[in-house]
Parts: C-alpha cells; structure tokens; sequence
C-alpha cells in the first residue's frame, strides 16, 4: 500500500481556491454582521418586561440552538423558493447563517449584559440619562468586552460551519472543493488544500478580531489588560 | 411640574410608607430639606435609612405618603425621572464610575447626552468639577487607576457636573480606610460650606455632628428624633440614647 499525493495537480486550480476563500470570508463577515445586530436585539428583547417580545426572543433563540444547521439552510433556501421569492444562493447562505449565529450570539451576549452591575446602571439612572442611552453609552461596550472572546470564537466557528453552504451550491470553499475532487479525482489533496485554507480564514479573523479590540476598547490597550 | 417658591423645601418626605414584602421598611417616615441645608440620616444598619434615601430619588417606589423634591411629585407614578433626576445628584457607597470610560468622559458623558452641552463646554465644566474634589490631575486616568478615595470624589465630580439642586449621599465612605474616609470628608465639608443641600446617610457620627445642620434618627423605620447636631451629645429618647451610647460617637 503506497500513498501518492499528487499536489501540483490540484493546485494549478488555485484560482477557484482563492474566490472560494474569499466567498466564504466574504459568507462569514456579512453573517457576523448582521448575526451580532440581531444576537444583541434578541439578548435585549429577551431582557424586557414585555412578555410577548421576550418569548418571541427566547423562542427563536431556543429553536436555532436545537436544530442543525444544514437543516435551518434547507428551510431558508426551500421556504424562500416555495414562496415565490428568488434569491441568489449566497443571499440565502448569509440569511441562513445569520438567523443561526444570531441566537448563538443573543445568548452569549445575555450573559454579557447580567454581568453588567446593578449599580452601573443606578448610576446611569440617577445621572438622568434615559434607557436608551444607557444601553447605549453603559451596558453595551462592557458587555461585549466581558464576553469578547466567547463572541469571536463563535464567529470564527459560523465561518466553519458555513462550509454547509456547499449543500445550496453557494461557491465557497467547500463546494469549490467539490467540484475539483470531482474533476481531478485527488479528493486527499484538495481537502488538505482546503484544510489549511480553512486554518488561514481562522487566523485571519482571529487577527481581525484583535485588532477590532483594540479599537472598540482603548482602556485595555492604554492599561495594557489582555483580553 | 410647578415650580417651588424659595420659601419651599427642596426635599419633604410627608407619612412615608414602604414595604419589601411582608417587611415595613418606612413607617410614617416625616422629614423636610431647606435649601442650604445639610441633613444627616442616621440610625442603625436596616433602621429604613437607605431606603428612604433612595425613595426621594425614587430609585425605590414608595407604598403611601407624599414625596415633593424640587417641586416634582415623587410619590405619583407619572412623575418625571429625568427631570426629576436632573435635580438631584447621587452617589453611592460603591462610587458606581463607569469603568470602560475615562473620567473626564464620566462626568462629561450625562452634560453631553442629557443636557445637549457641547463637548469643549463639557470640558471645560469636568476640569472645574475635578479641580473642586482636588483631582485635576485625573482627568484622563481609567477609574481603575484611582484609588477608593479618588474614585468617590470622582463620582462626586461626576454629580456635581450635572448642577443639581441637592445631593444625595448613601453611605459614602463606608466602603473607604479612615485616610480615605477624610478626603471624601474634606470633599463634602467644603460642598456645604459652598451651600450645597445636601441629604447624607452616614455611619460617620463625628462628622455628621460637625457638618450637620440637621439630624434625623431613624430606628425600624420610624423617625425616632429630629434636631439640630446637639441630640447626638443630649438625647431624648431611649433608642437614640442607646445607639449613641453603643460607641457611635467617638471621634
């Protein structure tokens, strides 16, 4: 039994590599996005005395987390196309991977707000600054900076998890993949190409994600506390 | 919301009542602030006098009796938070700055966002209001940097920038060493030699006889004993006499 990898063969198709990675980048920024607006309303909505909007919240955050993603994109991609509507096969992705990583982020992003002290927001109160402003100016930042890195390990896993795009034929890494095992009938080197790919994105946003910390809080980078 | 005449008091607590549950915290809880004035709630750990602290700027919601701070009606449910909270200034045991902030962007943050002043004014206004608590030098440190003195009397600055027409204080030093415990003293003393109104819950009996022009002793939550600082030295009804006599006046 001898092992033969033939990598030349499949990298000359480096090209699509590329605009798969890309796509999937492009798959993971668009959804980390939109997943942290609608992750951070739902943590909100489930956080009001309104008991309407807080089951809503905490329906949709429950029924995201005990489902499979892939079956979530099937009901999407199906549901959008049994209703008339057409949309490109990424536009479904993002929204598919949107509704999933927002529910992951409401949770986390819960915590993150319990964790914001009472007296924080008395102070903010007895100040005369109104609800809206004090999530805003108060409870939001320190919020995400309490759970910074459980929020960015979640979006870095969205952008691996997006490899279940390939299944609605969006081009991203996965299925570009596909295609070229299919081709060149070398399925162990292209998924190895792929795997280091893969690896790559991670460090990429990994590093993103590091240095939007810097920028979002000045008082680590001035006193120098690691996140 | 009517406007008080000068002849009015800022603060005017009238048969206050308040229960957590089965638990009366405010029975009949009576007092009033003038203007000027510096007033002293004293009493025992859960004697009520926190609570009705907290009632006049209704960070508790009262259960009956009638609250009128700077004319606003506190005791009705559609009273004015943020007007009201414009009024008077707080701080709390725990200074409660806002960490991820710098201070000059703690006490310029509710002028800018509450008041509309623009941010140079606001500034302006935070350099004036550290140099009152003697802190100029920290307008740009993170409260973490400062010390539990430090941070009070920054918090203090914070309340001040918001030109309230009296200040609340909730056992302010109760988190501090004695050193520290005297500079946010100092602080105070001279906010009321300046003419602050002033309403503070303090566990401080020697510093409460200095500065106070009042003194209100409350025991389960009843006001037990009203009047000038000298009730501390000669006073007139058993609880009082027992709780300055358990070692509450030295100093």
């Amino acid at each position: 039994m001898s092992l033969q990898l033939d990598f030349p063969a499949v990298l000359e198709r480096w090209p699509s590599f590329l605009a798969g990675a890309v796509l999937t980048l492009e798959l993971a920024a668009f959804a980390t996005v939109l997943g942290a607006l609608l992750g951070t309303l739902a943590a909100v909505g489930r956080g009001t005395h309104n008991a309407l909007i807080a089951g809503a919240c905490k329906a949709y955050v429950e029924t995201i987390r005990n489902t499979p993603l892939l079956v979530q994109i099937f009901l999407v991609y199906f549901g959008l196309a049994s209703l008339g509507l057409k949309f490109s096969a990424f536009a479904v992705a993002v929204a598919a991977l949107t509704i999933n990583v927002g529910a992951y982020t409401a949770e986390i992003m819960r915590a993150g707000f319990e964790a914001i002290p009472r007296g924080q927001i008395e102070a903010a109160e007895g100040l005369a600054l109104s609800r809206l402003q004090i999530y805003w100016h108060i409870i939001l930042l320190p919020a995400v900076e309490k759970v910074y890195p459980a929020l960015t390990s979640q979006f870095v896993l969205l952008m691996l998890a997006s490899s279940v795009c390939s299944q609605i034929s969006a081009e991203e890494l996965t299925a570009v993949a596909n295609y070229i095992q299919s081709d060149t009938y070398r399925a162990f080197e292209t998924y190895i190409i792929v795997a280091v790919l893969y690896v790559i994105l991670s460090l990429v946003m990994r590093a993103g994600f590091w240095g939007l910390g810097l920028v979002l809080f000045p008082r680590r980078r001035r006193l120098g506390t690691p996140l | 919301m009517q406007q008080n005449s000068s002849s009015e008091p800022i603060v005017s607590l009238r048969n206050v009542q308040k229960s957590f549950g089965p638990l009366r915290v405010l029975d009949g809880v009576s007092f009033a602030v003038e203007r000027g004035e510096v007033l002293a709630l004293i009493g025992r750990s859960g004697s009520g006098k926190s609570t009705a602290l907290r009632c006049i700027d209704r960070f508790e919601k009262v259960d009956g009796g009638e609250i009128v701070v700077c004319g606003h009606r506190v005791d009705r449910p559609d009273v004015d938070l943020r007007a009201l909270r414009q009024d008077v200034g707080i701080v709390f045991q725990s200074y409660n700055l806002f960490p991820h902030l710098t201070i000059e962007q703690n006490i310029t943050l509710a002028p800018c966002a509450v008041k509309g002043m623009a941010t140079a004014q606001a500034r302006d206004l935070a350099r004036k209001v550290l140099a009152q608590v003697g802190l100029e030098e920290k307008l740009h440190a993170y409260p973490e940097q400062l010390s539990g003195g430090q941070q009070q009397r920054a918090a203090i600055a914070r309340s001040l920038a918001m030109q309230p027409k009296v200040m609340l204080f909730d056992e302010v030093t109760s988190a501090l060493d004695p050193e520290l415990t005297a500079e946010v003293l100092k602080v105070i003393e001279q906010l009321a030699a300046d003419g602050m109104t002033m309403v503070m819950v303090t566990h401080e009996m020697g510093f409460a006889k200095g500065i106070a022009d009042r003194i209100v002793f409350m025991h389960r939550g009843k006001v037990h004993e009203t009047g000038p600082a000298s009730i501390l030295t000669s006073p007139t009804t058993p609880e009082l006499t027992q709780f300055v006599g358990t070692g509450n006046l030295k100093s």
